[in-house]
Formats: C-alpha cells, sequence, structure tokens
C-alpha cells in the first residue's frame, strides 16, 4: 500500500476519533456539557491523538530503519569474492538499490509481470535493456549476484512494508479503540491531551538539539579523518596556506584565523561605536516621530542580502580605497594594490552589522526603567550624565550580548569577504592588503570536484570545527558576562 | 489644638520657600491642574493629600521642573523659588533639580554599590575636593539617611542588594547628598512595610530642621504625623491648605472633611 493512503488512513481514523469520541462524551453526559469532566473538544481530541500519534511515531521510526536493516542483510549475503577488483561493496550495494527501483518501474508501467520479476534470471534476460526501457539506465550489465541481490532486497522490502502497513493500521485501531472504550463523563480527558501535547513539545525541542548533536558529530569525526591524514601540529601552527589536490598542500590555519580575526575587528570598530551611538540617539533623544521611521529604516539594513554587500565591496568601497591608498592616489602612497582588501571588507561588514547592533541595543536601552533615569534627573544630572552614568551601566550586560552577537555574524560571514577581501591566504598587518577567512576558505575546499576522502577536502570538516569553537567559546563569554553583571546590578 | 508647641514654633519662623500662584497643569488637551496658589513654607513639612488621581504628583513635579521629561505635559502660571521663577527661561532645570531634591514613590537605586549610588550627585556637582572629602560626603549623607550603621561595612555591596526599606533611606540619603534646600517626596512609604515607613517618617522629621519637604502620601495618618502644613487636593483643584491640625480636625471646606472621614476618595 503506498505511503499516502497509509497516512490517509490514519488521519482519516484520527478525525473520525474526534468526531465519534467527543459524541460519545456527550451522550455519557446526557448531552449536558455541564456534567463533563472536560470540554467536548478534549474528548475528541484524546482519540485522535491515541488513534495517530503512536501510529505516526512507529511510521516514522519504520521508514528511517527499514532501509538500513535490508541494506545490511542484502549486503550479509552478498559473497566477498563478488565484488568486483577496484570496486567497493557499496558501489555494489548502490547497483543493487537501483536494479531494485528499476525493477519496481517495470513493474508499475506493466513491462513484466509481478511474479516474472521475482524468477528473473541474469543469464536467460538483458535485465539492463528491460530497465533501459523503462527510463532507468545502468552503468554496466547486471550480473548473478546483483540480480539476486536486488531480488532479495525486493523481497525484503516488500515484506518489510506490508508488515509496516500492518503494524501501523493496528496501532491507529488499538489506539482508537483503547481511548475511546475509556470515554465517558468522569475520564479526565483535558490532563490526558495536555499531557500529549506536553510529549510533543518535548519531541520538538529534541529534534532542535538531536539535530545539532548530530552536525557536531559529524563535524567531530570528518575532522578526527582529517587529522588522522594530515598532522594537528601542522594545521594548527602552519603560517602557510597552499593546498593542491594534487598532493603536497600546506594547511596552516593560522593565516585564514588571521585574517577572519582582522576582518572581524574592523568590522566591530565600525558596527560597535555607529550601532552603539544610533541606539543612544533613538532611545533617548529621538522623538516617537523620528524614532517610527528611522528605526524600520536602519532594520532595513539587516534585510540587505549579503552578497549585495559584498557587491557593494567590490565596486563601491573597494575603489574608493584605491583612489585614497592606491599608487597615484589623494595621499600619495602605494599601500593598496587592488580593490580587495581587508579594509574594504571589513568595512562593509561593519556596515552590515550596524543594524544588529543598534536594534538590539535600543531594545535593551528602552528595557531600563524610567524609574532609574528619574532618579538621576532627579538628582540634577544632566540628559547625557544620565545616559553614561546610569542607562549605559544598567543596559551593559545586554549590549554586551548584541556586541558578542555581532562578533559571532561578522565571523561566520562569506559572501562580503569572498568578494570585498580577496582569496589569498596571507599572514600581514597591512589592513590594506587582501587576505581571507576560514568561511571563504571552506567554500572554496568544497566547490569543484572535490574528493572527500582527501585531506584538501576534508580541512574544510576542520575549518568548520575551529569556527564552531570559536563561536561557541563567544557565546560562553558572552553568557559569563551577562551573567557576571547581572549579579552585581540586581 | 492651639497649644500645639509646633504650630507656635513655626508660626514665628514662617518664610515661604516657594510660592506658586495660579499654576495651570496640562497634559495634551486634559487640565490636570486648576488655578493652585500655595506658599511653602522653609523648615516646614507640607503633606500634600488627596483621592487618586487629583493631580497632587503631578504638582510636586512641577516643582523641579521633572513635568519638563514629559512632552505633553505644558505649565502655566508662577512657581517662584526664594523669589526666583523657576519656569523663567534663564533657568537651567538641571541646577533646579540639583536644589529642590527628589525621592520617588518605587525605591531606585542605580545599579552600582552603596558607595556610588550616594557619591553620584555630589560627583556630577563637584561638591568634593578629593576623595576623603567624597567619602565624608558619603558617611554625612548616609547618616542623615539613617541607615549608616546598617551598610557602614558594605558600602561596595550593589545598592540593589538591599531591602525595600533600606533601598528608599539610600534614596533619600542620596538625594540629601546634594545637599538640596528643598526635598520633593512622592508617596515615599507606599512600597515599604510599617517598620520601615516608620523609620522612614523619624527621618523625615530629622531633616525639617535643615530642608523644606513636601510629600505626597495617601495615608491620612502619615500626613498627621510628619507634616506641619497640609494641602489638600480634589480633581486638580487645590481645596484647602493649612495647618495639619486645623486640617485634620477642624476643616473648614466639606469636601476635605468629607475625605478625611473617608467619605470620598
Amino acid at each position: 500500500m503506498p505511503l499516502l493512503w497509509l497516512v490517509l488512513i490514519v488521519l482519516a481514523l484520527a478525525g473520525a476519533g474526534y468526531v465519534l469520541g467527543r459524541q460519545r462524551a456527550m451522550s455519557s453526559a446526557g448531552g449536558d456539557t455541564r456534567h463533563l469532566h472536560s470540554l467536548p473538544v478534549y474528548y475528541g481530541s484524546n482519540v485522535a491523538i491515541f488513534a495517530a500519534m503512536p501510529a505516526f511515531l512507529v511510521l516514522a521510526v519504520w521508514l528511517i530503519a527499514q532501509p538500513l536493516l535490508v541494506d545490511s542483510i542484502v549486503s550479509a549475503d552478498i559473497p566477498a569474492t563478488a565484488v568486483p577488483e577496484g570496486s567497493t561493496l557499496s558501489l555494489l550495494m548502490s547497483d543493487v538499490r537501483r536494479v531494485a527501483d528499476g525493477l519496481d518501474l517495470a513493474i508499475s508501467q506493466g513491462t513484466i509481470a509481478a511474479d516474472e520479476a521475482k524468477t528473473l534470471r541474469a543469464d536467460a534476460t538483458d535485465v539492463r535493456a528491460l530497465l533501459a526501457s523503462v527510463g532507468v539506465a545502468l552503468g554496466s550489465d547486471v550480473n548473478e549476484t546483483t540480480l539476486s541481490a536486488a531480488q532479495e532486497f525486493r523481497a525484503l522490502t516488500g515484506t518489510g512494508s506490508m508488515a509496516m502497513t500492518v503494524v501501523v493500521l493496528a496501532l491507529a485501531l488499538g489506539g482508537f479503540a483503547y481511548a475511546y472504550s475509556r470515554t465517558n463523563k468522569d475520564f479526565r480527558a483535558r490532563n490526558v491531551v495536555e499531557r500529549s501535547i506536553r510529549g510533543l513539545l518535548i519531541a520538538a525541542a529534541s529534534i532542535a538539539i538531536l539535530t545539532t548533536v548530530g552536525i557536531v558529530l559529524s563535524l567531530v569525526f570528518n575532522t578526527v579523518e582529517f587529522f588522522r591524514l594530515y598532522p594537528a601540529l601542522d594545521f594548527f601552527f602552519g603560517t602557510t596556506w597552499s593546498p593542491s589536490f594534487g598532493g603536497g598542500s600546506e594547511l596552516g590555519v593560522l593565516p585564514l584565523l588571521w585574517g577572519t580575526l582582522y576582518i572581524s575587528v574592523i568590522a566591530l570598530a565600525v558596527a560597535v561605536p555607529i550601532g552603539l551611538f544610533a541606539a543612544v540617539y533613538l532611545s533617548e533623544y529621538a522623538g516617537a516621530k523620528v524614532r517610527a521611521f528611522a528605526k524600520p529604516l536602519i532594520e532595513v539594513l539587516a534585510g540587505i542580502p549579503t552578497i549585495v554587500y559584498g557587491l557593494f565591496a567590490l565596486l563601491t568601497v573597494g575603489p574608493l580605497l584605491v583612489k585614497f591608498f592606491g599608487s597615484g592616489g589623494t595621499f600619495g602612497v602605494d599601500w593598496m594594490s587592488g580593490a580587495s582588501s581587508v579594509t574594504t571588507a571589513g568595512l562593509v561588514m561593519g556596515i552590515m552589522l550596524i543594524p544588529f547592533v543598534s536594534s538590539l541595543s535600543d531594545d535593551i536601552i528602552n528595557a531600563v526603567p524610567q524609574s532609574m533615569r528619574d532618579g538621576s534627573l532627579g538628582l540634577g544630572a544632566t540628559k547625557s550624565e544620565t545616559i553614561k552614568q546610569v542607562v549605559l551601566p544598567a543596559a551593559l550586560p545586554g549590549i554586551v550580548g548584541a556586541i558578542l552577537l555581532a562578533a559571532s555574524r561578522a565571523i561566520g560571514e562569506t559572501m562580503i569577504v569572498v568578494l570585498g577581501a580577496g582569496a589569498a591566504a596571507r599572514l600581514s598587518m597591512n589592513p590594506l592588503e587582501a587576505m581571507t577567512t576560514v568561511t571563504a576558505k571552506i567554500v572554496s575546499q568544497l566547490t569543484g570536484d572535490a574528493d572527500f576522502a582527501s585531506p584538501e577536502a576534508l580541512v574544510a570538516f576542520a575549518l568548520g570545527m575551529t569556527l564552531f569553537v570559536m563561536t561557541l567559546g563567544l557565546n560562553v563569554l558572552a553568557l559569563y558576562i551577562v551573567r557576571k553583571y547581572r549579579e552585581q546590578y540586581e | 489644638m492651639y497649644d500645639n508647641p509646633n504650630l507656635e514654633r513655626k508660626v514665628a519662623q514662617a518664610e515661604s520657600k516657594i510660592s506658586a500662584r495660579n499654576v495651570q497643569v496640562f497634559y495634551g488637551d486634559t487640565h490636570a491642574i486648576k488655578d493652585v496658589n500655595v506658599e511653602i513654607e522653609a523648615r516646614t513639612v507640607t503633606a500634600f493629600i488627596g483621592p487618586s488621581g487629583c493631580g497632587k504628583s503631578t504638582f510636586l513635579r512641577c516643582l523641579n521642573r521633572m513635568n519638563d521629561t514629559i512632552d505633553i505635559c505644558r505649565v502655566e502660571g508662577d512657581i517662584e523659588l526664594d523669589g526666583e521663577n523657576i519656569y523663567d527661561k534663564r533657568v537651567d532645570p538641571v541646577q533646579l533639580r540639583a536644589k529642590v531634591g527628589m525621592v520617588f514613590q518605587k525605591p531606585n537605586p542605580f545599579p552600582k554599590s552603596i558607595y556610588d549610588n550616594i557619591a553620584y550627585g555630589p560627583r556630577i556637582h563637584g561638591l568634593a575636593k578629593n576623595k576623603a572629602d567624597l567619602d565624608d560626603i558619603v558617611e554625612k549623607a548616609l547618616r542623615r539617611g539613617a541607615i549608616w550603621n546598617e551598610v557602614k561595612d558594605r558600602l561596595h555591596a550593589p545598592g540593589t542588594g538591599l531591602s525595600g526599606g533600606q533601598q528608599q533611606r539610600l534614596c533619600i540619603a542620596r538625594a540629601v547628598a546634594t545637599e538640596p534646600e528643598v526635598l520633593l517626596m512622592d508617596e515615599p512609604c507606599s512600597a515599604l512595610d510599617p517598620i520601615a515607613t516608620s523609620q522612614v517618617e523619624e527621618l523625615i522629621d530629622e531633616l525639617r530642621d535643615q530642608y523644606s519637604v513636601v510629600i505626597v502620601t495617601h495615608s491620612m495618618q502619615q500626613a498627621a504625623r510628619v507634616s506641619q502644613k497640609t494641602a489638600f487636593f480634589h480633581l486638580g483643584n487645590l481645596v484647602e491648605y493649612g495647618d495639619t491640625d486645623q486640617i485634620f480636625t477642624n476643616p473648614h471646606d466639606p469636601r476635605t472633611e468629607a475625605y478625611i472621614t473617608g467619605r470620598i476618595g
């Protein structure tokens, strides 16, 4: 039975359960809702939840587990000698899956009968031609091992799907019957429904957490894999970054880290003062009317795609800087050779970060109670004394949080760097020279035809891990600062 | 009633500190204060009483121009401090507020240490010549605020860590540290328990020998206990103003009598 039908049947059962459960509850109370423990809608929902939730849960687990199980059973049956020279078991298994899918397709199109597919033999039929006729192209002729494995694959999958359908329907019906039988006017349906809702919320939270764990684990495993191929010491302390897929790469992370930090520092040096001053103006001095249009206008900056900022860096800011600092420029110095430079990317990234700093800081400054300002003004302090000595210190933990958030954005930013800072990994103090960052190099290592077993591709995971640890460290630091000041101030 | 010793002492030295004439206050289109005339005497505690929303806090905030911070608020009429109109264009509201201190309804210590809370005003106004001088000012203010003994060992602990009553006395000490001439108090005890209230009331009584104190209160017992003069506000009008004893024992206006006997408000 197709999956869609199964889902629809379970949903229909749940819908029917809702109506019937509600009716049963109402009739048990003699049609008067005041005699029910819970509102009728809870009785209906209770039956619907019991019909649908366990069934869908099992369905989801089954859909994930079955292919893994079938794969491992079938591949265990393939003799090691059957794997051709220069190939691997996993390549063979993908052939097997392809043949199995092709046979399914052939049956559904009526090219061969279902029984025929089971007894098909590679020496008697040209399976490759058969599958090609239904639109499945195979790279090579199908040998006996592959075909029989594919047939076993189909058989197991068929049995599994059948079993899944039966189990899911049984669960749905069983849950329906159980919840329906429990429905009477004294049954505490509301409590049960609320417990189920709590379960749903926990499940949602777990998905987010599990995904994070999964991503971190994949980073960790691939990083370990990378360090098996490339010495960790050379990675962390190497000062040269020159990957070459032909071998003999030098993959020192220091130039990339330096570029990342340099650009981020310049970006923050632009964004923090401007953003903070804008926030102070908006929250303390601007009238309601100015605020009403200025704040959204500043926040528009946050909505501009970073690639547009990148263009702005490449086409406007870079050439402008060259006009000042390049050879024959306004200042008569020759410090800048091309439009791409740390300053170009840093300036533009700083502009991108202004709304982050200003918008968050503005909210935080507004959250400082008016009584603090009144207290200071009542002592004869001026507005700016009040802001400097009372409002900003009270808002400091939040402002630090906003700045660190902006820093995380700066460290993770890619597009502006690619277009504005150039691609040369370099350790240099000159802010007008082209450099590059960790993120930009991750992109360049993984784009194109990368062999995922080579250190040149795997280094991307190590770089990702480094970034992750850096932003994690920043977040921990932000939390620490916020907590420390909170202890002092509240 | 006329043999009250307080009253006689006061009559002997009655001198006007603040005099308000024909004061009108508008919030947008709302006429919040209507034609208020009042003379607030030096070295006296003056209580403003009246039902909620009658304008007593609004009028109090006119006395140090705190209403300037509210955009839609407009004040008309004359308010003179020592014969000088405080709404004159040449008057700097910031200077005025240093002379007319204010204590608010809810204790609002700054998120700083106890020491820094008190030193805030003196530092801004440059009242201390050096660190020792500042230490001295802080100690004197805390003593005046009747909280020195409780906090002298933890001057550098955060002011927000004190109890509500201590916080309010800290705020009073903070206001006193700036050496104001008038102290405005907007329901200073409304967030406090009875014990803290009585401590603050004692403090107010002691402050009287140096400052004019104007206190807004909802508690008529409190007004009777701490004040020598009482003003009764109703619906934006100053209904009656006179000696506290006279207001509470022999009010001239029927509305005052109705309020203090609990029939309105």
